[in-house]
């Protein structure tokens, strides 16, 4: 029947009066809203890097990285719990994608098993139960072990390492400034990082494209370089290590070394007190500084070397023991470069390579161009609609536009209270979603105009065109919203900005565009003079 | 109330209007096929201009520093730093290019290292203000997720219409889907305007509006069927779209005039995607006057107790009569 119950107005009402509350923050500026009082609404919807400018990095971790450090720590185990701890002589290699232990002895195999076994771990949790262990390994002839790491327990390292470097991302883009960046793990082996307000993305990437693990080795000063290369093989547990300068000399280090970076607490940008070059010092943890002392009190005279990212940046001769642990790194740096490096010190060592798989960057002013181009595109386009509206449909046109008015708030209501961000394809979205909106309206209005054409009464005419065109609105909106909700689902960037609007919009279309026009008809015809012959203006 | 005035609005369409379109349903099916031949001839000869979303490799958007973009001296001096495959253009406004340079060889690394090798060449005179690097392992991914979110959109809209309606209506609508995609496609090939992921949501978009307009039409013939039980098929077809017709039209200009804004003032970054969406409102409408519509007479539809019985058993009432 074409009636409202008092009830159903109030509800209609509220519903209006709350949807232009939450959505109007969006209409001032961030300091304007601030100084709203408490109870009023103070969100706004967050602009996308596309309209407010800002760098989105796509990251990719190195998975080949990944799993040859896993078999070199493997290998470092291994050949600690055997040969160092459980003294059973062997030579323990990587070979492919497995840890291949020869055991001198190959009676001691089954000892050999047992201790192997400390380093196996079994992954799962208390929840989803043991999906078995992170290593296999397999007896073979002639005492020879094998240590297969098994895909779970890959997957379990890689889990790990993600959210290790998405601390230490975090860690690195804090020291660089204040932007309220986000940091997120996407997929399986990618991190994505969004800087909004960062246009040159040059030194965000140097900061995130480096692992800087830096440890401290010893140099071989028995054996140079030349000779190694000329014997064809280091010895056992020492290799060869390039310069970080191009052309510089490479030295022959113990492969394992001596402190690692992760045992440093501080390290800070400075300036040599002799010839003014940039420095970084840097302070070592107490287990840290105690190795550093003994090993530097053993080996006066000699150099060691310091390693960043495999490459040598100094191999410096030890003048005394250094034992307060602290110390500091000279090298090729210019101010800035010893500031990237101090930061990245500090904030620990990326666990994996990570590589920029995908870059989108927007600077502020093409932002800022967007915004008014879509303003006055969304201005005109919105005039031109409504002028069309009340040109074809008269007085109820003008319902029309105001249901048009109701559905813009409503969905901008909606888009602020999910808190998702307004993009620039989702703009697009919104004023589609405007011109889907009309497209109700005309459905509704033609059907009365047919209605009353076949002759019925004025009231029940326009009570079955809204019914009728009711089932046809439905169906037209539901299978655009299947598409929304494919669009939001598989699509990337730009599409999902767009699909969260149009599905918002069409959420709305129904409740502004059939109910409230609904309600406004009504009520005109209750405002009518009690005649018979109630003409339609329509 | 009392403060709004009363006025009529203007009733522009002849009510009485009957265009013949089931008329014209053979000569309309033949051009759609040829449309739709010529697009897939272009899109396998001609190819389609990719974005960097899809074939990988960086785009800069930059604007000179000072005066008007001097787009032969930029040329010159980026043949210099020995990168292949690159493309430059003007881009709107006088003082904005547009700098493409094709994926490298090397991996995802290749792609950052030449970026940077273009924007120390040009950061002297030019400001970026759009950056867009995409590597090779993403740009197939995206590539995939393209295709299949098309792909599971016509689908969707399919199982939709088949659950709400006939499979003859279903059958119509899938056939008017692919061929919207196909002739869009085509366009884009024929004109080598870029194709990247926002051509991907336009495509999206294009067949919600054109599912939309069909679906329209469908619940009219269905609405039809039930009322004039004994009109010929192809006369109530016609009916119906004529019915719908002033709808049609009217959500037609809407569309079209919200879109005009936007594909003009909406500036140069959505300029591609509005213009495929301009397209796609008048592709999607003809294809649902013109192929969704006609198919359903040539799958035959089901009425009460089913077509193929229906006149047997009326001539047969009729005798008894």
């Amino acid at each position: 029947m074409f009636y409202f119950s008092r009830w159903k107005i109030v509800g209609i009402v509220v519903t209006l009066l709350a949807g232009v509350l939450v959505a109007l923050p969006n209409l001032f500026s961030e300091s304007t809203v601030a100084t709203w009082p408490r109870w009023l609404p103070r969100a706004q919807m967050p602009l996308g890097l596309d309209l407010q400018g800002g760098a989105h990095i796509l990251l990719g971790m190195d998975s080949n990285d990944l799993r040859k450090q896993w078999l070199e720590s493997l290998r470092d185990d291994a050949r600690k719990t055997l040969v160092n701890d459980a003294k059973i002589p062997a030579s323990v290699t990587i070979r492919g994608n497995a840890v291949a232990v020869r055991l001198t002895r190959p009676e001691q195999a089954d000892a050999a098993m047992r201790e192997l076994r400390k380093i196996q771990t079994s992954i799962g949790s208390p929840l989803a139960g043991s999906l078995g262990n992170d290593v296999d390994i397999t007896r073979g002839e002639n005492g020879i072990i094998t240590i297969t790491p098994t895909e779970a327990g890959f997957q379990q390292r890689q889990t790990n390492a993600a959210s290790a470097a998405i601390e230490t991302i975090n860690r690195r883009i804090n020291a660089l400034g204040t932007a309220e960046s986000t940091v997120v793990r996407q997929g399986r082996d990618r991190i994505l990082v969004q800087y909004p307000g960062l246009q040159d993305t040059a030194s965000l990437k140097k900061l995130l494209g480096e692992t800087a693990v830096l440890s401290f080795h010893e140099v071989n000063t028995q054996l140079s370089v030349e000779d190694v290369r000329q014997q064809g093989r280091p010895p056992a547990g020492w290799r060869i290590f390039p310069s970080d300068e191009a052309g510089g000399p490479a030295y022959l280090l113990r492969e394992t070394p001596v402190v690692r970076g992760d045992e440093l607490v501080d390290a800070q940008p400075g300036f040599d007190q002799q010839n003014n070059q940039p420095i970084i010092t840097f302070r070592f943890n107490q287990q840290g500084a105690r190795k550093f002392g003994r090993f530097t009190q053993e080996h006066v005279g000699q150099p060691f070397a310091i390693v960043l990212d495999d490459k040598v940046l100094s191999a410096p001769v030890i003048q005394t023991a250094i034992l307060g642990g602290t110390g500091q790194i000279s090298g090729n740096f210019t101010v800035d470069s010893a500031n990237t490096l101090a930061v990245q010190l500090r904030s620990g060592a990326l666990p994996v390579k990570l590589t920029v798989v995908e870059e989108r960057t927007v600077g502020a002013a093409l932002g800022s161009d967007s915004i008014s181009a879509a303003k006055t595109a969304g201005i005109v386009g919105g005039i031109a609609t409504m002028v069309l509206t009340i040109f074809a449909y008269g007085t109820f046109g003008i319902f029309a536009c105001f249901g048009l008015l109701v559905h813009l708030v409503l969905t901008v209501a909606l888009m602020t209270l999910v808190g998702s961000t307004l993009t620039l394809p989702g703009i697009a979205g919104l004023v589609l979603g405007v011109a889907m909106a009309v497209d109700a309206n005309v459905l509704i209005y033609e059907r009365i105009r047919e209605e009353l054409r076949n002759g019925k009464p004025a009231i029940s005419g326009i009570d079955a065109g809204f019914n009728r065109a009711f089932v046809t609105i439905a169906d037209s909106q539901l299978t655009t919203l299947a598409c929304a909700v494919l669009m939001f689902w598989l699509g990337a960037g730009p599409i999902r900005g767009f699909a969260v609007t149009l599905t918002f919009g069409i959420v709305t279309s129904i409740f502004a565009s059939v109910t409230v026009v609904r309600l406004l008809v009504w009520l005109w015809v209750r405002a009518q003079p009690q005649t018979r012959s109630l003409e339609v203006p329509v | 109330m009392r403060f709004i005035p009363n006025f009529k609005g203007f009733d522009f369409f002849p009510h009485d209007l009957r265009l013949p379109f089931m008329r014209y349903r053979d000569l309309a099916t033949i051009l759609s096929i040829i449309a739709m031949a010529i697009s897939l001839g272009l899109f396998l000869v001609r190819g389609l201009n990719y974005g960097v979303d899809f074939i990988g490799g960086s785009m800069i958007e930059a604007q000179s520093k000072s005066g008007p973009a001097d787009i032969a001296a930029l040329r010159e001096q980026l043949s210099k730093i020995g990168l292949g495959g690159m493309q430059i253009q003007q881009f709107g406004a006088p003082t904005d290019v547009l700098i493409r340079i094709e994926q490298q060889p090397g991996g995802d690394e290749a792609q950052q290292v030449a970026l940077k090798k273009v924007i120390d060449t040009i950061g002297d005179k030019f400001t970026q203000r759009r950056v867009e690097v995409v590597g090779p392992a993403v740009s197939s991914e995206l590539r995939f997720t393209g295709i299949l979110a098309v792909a599971a959109g016509m689908l969707a809209i399919t199982i939709y219409v088949w659950f709400r309606f006939e499979w003859q209506f279903a059958a119509g609508v899938i056939v008017s889907l692919v061929h919207d995609v196909l002739v869009t496609v085509g366009l884009f090939s024929l004109f080598q305007l870029e194709f990247d992921l926002s051509i991907v949501a336009a495509l999206l978009t294009i067949l919600g509006y054109s599912v939309n307009d069909s679906v329209v039409v469908s619940d009219r013939i269905r609405e039809n069927l039930r009322k004039y039980k004994r009109m010929e098929i192809s006369e109530l077809l016609n009916l119906s779209i004529n019915e719908t017709l002033s709808r049609t039209i009217l959500t037609g200009i809407t569309g079209i005039v919200v879109l005009l804004a936007l594909y003009i003032f909406g500036g140069e970054v959505i300029r591609n995607f509005n213009f495929a969406m301009l397209f796609g409102v008048l592709i999607g409408t003809y294809s649902s006057i013109f192929i969704a519509a006609p198919m359903i007479s040539y799958f035959g539809v089901p009425r009460e107790g089913g077509l193929a019985e229906e006149r047997p058993k009326k001539a047969a009432a009729r005798k008894t009569a």
